[in-house]
Parts: structure tokens; C-alpha cells; sequence
């Protein structure tokens, strides 16, 4: 495509002997990497160089963007980071051309590759060559083309860009509904007879075989979800059994996919905070936390939140953190059979947190909190004397009574000790993140390892378990809490007077053309957003790194041989949040 | 009361006159067991209701059951996609007569912030019939249970003379809705079909 221009900058583009031929160029944002050469530079960087962690992958439609063209219309990115050493990562960019766009899976390098190249090839239709299972995940198999494609528009397109003219600004709304032939959010192509409709058959899962099982007896297909009450959602599994032991297992997602991405490009930047609540709806604090470090990057110095708003960012994502382990815990209790009682206790803790969050931000659960360079509203003297109380008093004795009562229970440990293991090794390689990832023994927690906003001040430690089950998890969630309470017990001591918010309040937000990835350690692990801006009111992409969607990678290789009563708490700790998961 | 006369002095303090319908009635909305069913952000103030603070056990609700066989009440709680739209039109039919939907939250009502995405159903009135509509994103749990106060002054109003249960002709269920290249109707397929088979204009022949 561009050879000329390579040859000529060959030597100062980054790794650019280790593979030859693979680096084809470099911009500001990451490197530009030939598609034939993709396994084997990858594979390059995570054997030479440390990058033993795929944490995000996704692509981006660039049909229209200024400088671009039909030859380089998609670009699949992926971004890279080092668990050993921590720090920033490298970024790789692979550009597609509009009519063959295809390229290697990286499912053998990286195996958490898995869920995100499906999640690309439904949303795309980018064809990743050598992966074993690419069909749609999120929308159905026969589904109408490829959403998040530029020129694919919704049954209720009005236009390009927020704020649509239908409401603004006289404030008429013509119903959508009375705008489109079907009087509905639907639409189907030409020539599609539905009499002759077929639907598609149901995924099958690929049947593993578990050594040492000596009584053969039939497989049997069984069904959980999307209605069940152990999903934690509208999450649904395709279980192969023999006997009770899981052979195999499939997940199956989509029944909340709300297309928050495409939703997002729609709207302005500043629109799209109260979608970021909607995501994980447990932990709206941090969700909001994520996406305005990543505009905020691209913001520059204008973005730069007051000393003020820093400690009550974190305060409030060490509060959500609280209050997403509460819940967590409880219903994994629940999952155990301990149905509802430790969970009735958890929410209690979770409630006194939520009024903090509905006094500071007016709502309950959308908190809607946090803005580019600041946050919406102070809190007074008053507010932080009922926190330190919480922090001081009530917290950290609940969490010890709940340690008290659980933590030794006969049958928890009967239940979790042992099932669902999975090494630091898989781990790594399977791109899970957050307690799952600790509790797997390794330390990397995007608090340390690329301390964002103020959390270098801290002193907190990083919770591992070398246990790689499902106890760990839950003693990993269990201990996190306690970190989190002395890291709120430092901020709320330290916390300055001044301003909350730098500059004045407006619907548009100035954002530099560019690009970039903010990330932040969620409650379920690292939460990242991928934002390209073409220097408009609207973000040209916009991308979330959910973890609990990665985390599900996991499920399959730590269900299996387990009983099918297991399943249901491997997946219970694993805390998923569908909102997060189907986005 | 004017009935009283009618009962001998004696049994007056033991013996309490009432309609069929009241007492029916009563029964009814002091047990409506709500399905174990959660969509999304809703649910989780749905949980929260029935948790220790706002306590849904002092209307008799507490007993949340997973299967639709054994529930009076549908709390569609949460966006509605199409890929599961099939799904809760399934598990109404499934559920026995009498029976109720509360809508709880903007996006089950219309499709709330969520609506013109690709994948969201634009209410869930669209398939099933709606009783209550909680409107909120999500509600409060207030709101949620000023909701069901809602929905039992409903049920104190109906009257067995009248209720669609106990006629001769039984209601048929709902037509399932199909996954094809987007949601449809299959008793609707007639309809589409002229609109995406219409004859190619002239050339062609």
C-alpha cells in the first residue's frame, strides 16, 4: 500500500527488525502493522518483549474520515500491556481494505483473543482467518448486515449527529415510530420472503473429553438462560453434560445488547456520560471515571480536573468498589444456596452507600457524577463527616462480620475450594482481569501497575491469592474491600477545599483530534474506553473495554469437569453484569 | 351495616358478610408472587425492593419464583432487545391466568434512552399486554411499589363476572415473534412479504 514511504522511515519505526517486514509504519497513537506478518510479530512482542496481555481488541470504520480511503477503510486495533512490568503498552493497528477485509486470528498467540474477535466480526463483519468458533455473538445468526459499519443505519436513523433537529429547537418530537414504514424499530431487505423462513439451529458446544471418567453414559444438551435465576442477567449457556460433569459449554450473549457503541457515536461527548452509568449498572461512579480519563486525554491541559475533584473521584470509585464487592458476595451466597439472607445483609451495606451517592449526584444507581475536567457537584462538610463515618465505624465492621460468619463456613469451603481453577498462566493468556486475575495470583491492578487520576498518593496493598478458585475470588473481593475502605480513609483526611469543576459547564465539549484509550481498575477489572475523535462534537468511535464481557473468555475452560452445580457458581464469581457484558 | 339484620343477634360477632369478589379479590393481591426475572438496570432496584430497607414482604410479594408457571406477576424490569423479546413472549404465555405485566422503567415502557438502537424493542406493549407502567431510569424503589399499590387497586376493581379467565372461549397466546434478519411477526409474514417481494419495476422483464 505505502511501501515507498516505509522504506524511507524504516529506522525509526519502533521494533522495526524484529519481524521483517512487519512494521509498515507508525503514527502518534501506535504501530502499523502488516497483516501477513501479524502472528508472527505478535508473537514477537509477547516472547521478546513481555507483552503477555491482550487487553483490548477492536476496529474501527474510517469510511468518510478525512485522509482515508477504500484501500484503508477498517482498522482492527489492538491494545497490548506487559503484566509483569506494568506501564504503558504498545498499540497495534491493522488496516483493511474495504472489499477483502480479513485477517489472521491471534487466537494462538493470545487466547482471550476469542470473545473480542467475535465481538468484531458481528459488529464489522472483519472475517478473522484460523478462529475455531467466528459466528455472531451479541446479535443473531441471519441477522441484517454488520451495525457498527459507517454506512449501515437503524430503522430509526434521523441523522449523523446529535442533537437531531426533530428536537431542537422548538422542542416538537415527532414519534419515530410514525417516521419508519413498519411503525417499529424494524427493518427488512429487499427481496427476504418470510414465508420461506428458516431459523438459524442453536450453537452447539464443542465437547471436550475429561480423562479418568470411567462410567460412559449419554450427552445431554441442557439449556441455562436466558431466563434463569442464577445468570446473574439475561446471560444464557449451552451446557454439554455427562452424567452432571460439564464436557462443554458455550456462552451465548446479546439478550441486553443495547448497541451503547453505536448509540455513543450518535451522540455528543458529553452525552454519553449517562450511558456510561447504564453499562455496569452496579458501579456507575466508576464506569463514569473511565470514560472522562479518556476524554480527558485527548483534552489536553483544559481537561485537567481541580485538586478537589481528584479526591472525590476517588472516593467515589473506592465507595462503588465497596458496593459492588458487597453485592457481589451476597449473590454469590446466594448462587450456593444460601438463598437471599447474606445477600439481604450486603445490600443493607450497599444502600448506605447508595444515599451517599444519591446526596452528592440526585440519583440512586445513575449517578451521572463525573464530568471532563471535574465533577458535577461538591459535596459539603456534612456529606464527608456521614462518609468518614461510614469508613471509620460501619464498614469495616460489616465487612469483619461477614468475614466472621463466612469466611470459615463449612459449606463454602466445601463449594468453592478447588472448583474453577485456573492458573496465572491461562489467566494471562485468557486477557481476565481484576479480582479474577488476582485471585489467580498475579498482582496487576491498573492502580499500580499505570497509576491513573491521584493513586499514586495512596498507600493500599494489591490483594492476590494463590488459591486460583473460587475462594480466592471471593477472599480476594472480601480483602479488596478493606483496601479500598484505607484508601478512602486516606483520601477523606486528605481531601482539599476549592473548586470541583474547571471551566464553564457546557453541552460541547472541545476535543482534539486523535485518539485514545483510558482505563480504569473497576470493580470487575479493567475498564477501558477507546475513543477516536475527529475533532467534532461527537466521538467518531467509541469503544468499551468491558471487563466482565473479557472475563467470560474463562468460563468455558474453568467449567469444565466440574459438576453442573459448579457452573453456576464459577459463573457467579466471575460477577458479570450483563449491562456491561452485552453493552 | 345494612346486612346485618339478616343474621341473628348471636352469630353477629362471628359471622362476617362479604361479596365473592372482594374476598377473591383480597386473596389475590395480598399474595401475587412476581416472577424471579430480571432485564437489566431495573432489576437491581427491583432486588433492592424486595431487600431488608424497602421490604416488598409487607405486600405479601416476597416469594419471587423463577418458573412462570408459579407467578402472578411480570416485572418486566429493563431494556427489552429483540433478541430477547421472543424469549419473554414465551414465558408470558407461560404463565397461568389470572396474570399481570408491570413495566418497570422508561425502557421497557418505550424503549427509553436506548430506543433508536438497533437492537431494542420500543416497549414491551409492543407484544404483551401492559397492566402498570413505572416510569423512571431506573425507578426508585417508591416508585416501584407505588406501582404495584397501583396495580392492586386494579385487581380490587375486577370482578369474576367479568374477568377474561373464567369464560367459555380461552384466550390464545401470543404469537411468538421470530429472529430473521430483524425481528418479525410471523403472523404479520404476509404483510412483509408484499413490501419486500414487491415486483422489480419493468426492465428486468
Amino acid at each position: 500500500m505505502t511501501d515507498d514511504i516505509t522504506t524511507m522511515e524504516a529506522p525509526a519505526l519502533p521494533y522495526a527488525d524484529a519481524v521483517p517486514g512487519a512494521v509498515v509504519g507508525a503514527d502518534e497513537f501506535g504501530i502499523i502493522v502488516n497483516r501477513d506478518k501479524l502472528v508472527e510479530f505478535a508473537l514477537y512482542l509477547r516472547n521478546n518483549e513481555g507483552f503477555d496481555y491482550l487487553s483490548s481488541l477492536t476496529a474501527v470504520d474510517y469510511l468518510g474520515f478525512e485522509g482515508r480511503t477504500a484501500e484503508d477503510r477498517f482498522e482492527v486495533v489492538y491494545h497490548l500491556f506487559d503484566t509483569k512490568k506494568g506501564g504503558d503498552g504498545v498499540v497495534l493497528k491493522v488496516r483493511l481494505p474495504e472489499d477483502d477485509p480479513q485477517l489472521p486470528s491471534l487466537i494462538m498467540v493470545y487466547p482471550g483473543a476469542d470473545l473480542q474477535e467475535r465481538e468484531v466480526y458481528d459488529f464489522y463483519g472483519i472475517r478473522f482467518n484460523g478462529h475455531p468458533r467466528l459466528r455472531r455473538i451479541f446479535l443473531w445468526e441471519g441477522f441484517d448486515g454488520h451495525p457498527m459499519r459507517k454506512d449501515w443505519k437503524e430503522a430509526y436513523y434521523e441523522a449523523e449527529h446529535k442533537p437531531f433537529k426533530s428536537r431542537w429547537p422548538n422542542g416538537h418530537y415527532h414519534w419515530a415510530e410514525d417516521r419508519v414504514p413498519w411503525g417499529d424499530n424494524v427493518k427488512y431487505p429487499q427481496g427476504w420472503d418470510p414465508n420461506a423462513f428458516e431459523p438459524a439451529p442453536p450453537p452447539l458446544p464443542t465437547i471436550h473429553d475429561i480423562p479418568g471418567e470411567e462410567i460412559k453414559t449419554d450427552r445431554v444438551i441442557v439449556n441455562m438462560g436466558p431466563q434463569h435465576p442464577s445468570t446473574h442477567g439475561v446471560f444464557r449457556m449451552i451446557v454439554a453434560l455427562d452424567g452432571e460433569t460439564v464436557v462443554g459449554l458455550e456462552p451465548e450473549c446479546g439478550y441486553l445488547h443495547r448497541n451503547h457503541e453505536k448509540i455513543g457515536e450518535r451522540n455528543t461527548w458529553l452525552g454519553n456520560i449517562p450511558f456510561t452509568d447504564r453499562l455496569d449498572y452496579l458501579s456507575s461512579m466508576s464506569n463514569n471515571f473511565g470514560y472522562v480519563l479518556a476524554v480527558e486525554q485527548l483534552m489536553g491541559e483544559k481537561g485537567k480536573p481541580p485538586e478537589r475533584a481528584e479526591y472525590l473521584r476517588v472516593i467515589m470509585a473506592e465507595l462503588t468498589r465497596i458496593a459492588n464487592h458487597m453485592w457481589s458476595i451476597g449473590f454469590l451466597l446466594n448462587d450456593l444456596g444460601a438463598f437471599f439472607t447474606p445477600a439481604l445483609y450486603t445490600i443493607q451495606e450497599r444502600e448506605m452507600i447508595l444515599d451517599l451517592f444519591e446526596e452528592a449526584s440526585g440519583s440512586r444507581m445513575m449517578c451521572n457524577y463525573m464530568r471532563f475536567g471535574g465533577v458535577r457537584r461538591d459535596v459539603d462538610e456534612d456529606w464527608l463527616n456521614r462518609c468518614r463515618d461510614l469508613v471509620h465505624n460501619r464498614i469495616p465492621a460489616k465487612i469483619d462480620e461477614l468475614d466472621e460468619y463466612l469466611t470459615n463456613n463449612e459449606i463454602l469451603l466445601a463449594r468453592t475450594k478447588g472448583v474453577g481453577y485456573l492458573s496465572a498462566e491461562d489467566a494471562i493468556a485468557l486477557s481476565v482481569c481484576g479480582p479474577m486475575l488476582r485471585a489467580s495470583g498475579v498482582p496487576y491492578d491498573l492502580r499500580r501497575s499505570r497509576p491513573y487520576s491521584i493513586y499514586d498518593r495512596f498507600e493500599f496493598d494489591v490483594v492476590t491469592d494463590d488459591g486460583c478458585d473460587v475462594y480466592a475470588r471471593y477472599r480476594v473481593r472480601m480483602e479488596e474491600m478493606r483496601q479500598s475502605v484505607r484508601i478512602l480513609k486516606q483520601a477523606l483526611d486528605d481531601i482539599p477545599e476549592g473548586p470541583v469543576f474547571k471551566g464553564k459547564p457546557g453541552y460541547v465539549t472541545r476535543v482534539a483530534k486523535g485518539e485514545a484509550y483510558g482505563a480504569v481498575e473497576g470493580p470487575k477489572g479493567e475498564l477501558g474506553f477507546y475513543v477516536v475523535s475527529d475533532g467534532t462534537d461527537n466521538p467518531w468511535r467509541y469503544h468499551i473495554r468491558a471487563p466482565s464481557y473479557i472475563n467470560l473468555n474463562a468460563l468455558a475452560p474453568m467449567c469444565i469437569g466440574y459438576k453442573v452445580a459448579d457452573s453456576v457458581v464459577i459463573l457467579g464469581a466471575i460477577d458479570i453484569v450483563l449491562g456491561e457484558t452485552d453493552r | 351495616m345494612a346486612n346485618d339484620q339478616h343474621i341473628p343477634e348471636e352469630l353477629q360477632r362471628n359471622v362476617f358478610m362479604t361479596t365473592v369478589d372482594f374476598l377473591y379479590n383480597w386473596s389475590r393481591k395480598n399474595s401475587m408472587w412476581p416472577m424471579l426475572f430480571g432485564l437489566a438496570c431495573c432489576a437491581i432496584e427491583m432486588i433492592c425492593t424486595a431487600a431488608g430497607r424497602y421490604d416488598l414482604a409487607r405486600f405479601g410479594m416476597e416469594v419471587m419464583r423463577p418458573s412462570p408457571r408459579q407467578c402472578d406477576l411480570m416485572i418486566v424490569s429493563g431494556t427489552v432487545t429483540k433478541k430477547m423479546a421472543p424469549t419473554i413472549v414465551r414465558l408470558y404465555n407461560q404463565m397461568a391466568e389470572p396474570r399481570y405485566v408491570l413495566s418497570m422503567g422508561a425502557c421497557a415502557t418505550g424503549g427509553g434512552p436506548f430506543k433508536e438502537g438497533y437492537n431494542v424493542v420500543s416497549g414491551i406493549d409492543k407484544y404483551i399486554p401492559v397492566d402498570v407502567y413505572v416510569p423512571g431510569c431506573p425507578p426508585t424503589p417508591e416508585a416501584l411499589l407505588y406501582g404495584i399499590l397501583k396495580l392492586h387497586e386494579k385487581v380490587e376493581n375486577q370482578s369474576v363476572k367479568t374477568v377474561p379467565w373464567y369464560r367459555k372461549e380461552t384466550p390464545k397466546g401470543i404469537a411468538v415473534p421470530e429472529l430473521g434478519p430483524d425481528i418479525f411477526q410471523p403472523d404479520r409474514a404476509e404483510e412483509i412479504a408484499m413490501f419486500t417481494l414487491r415486483p422489480i419495476p419493468a426492465e428486468e422483464s
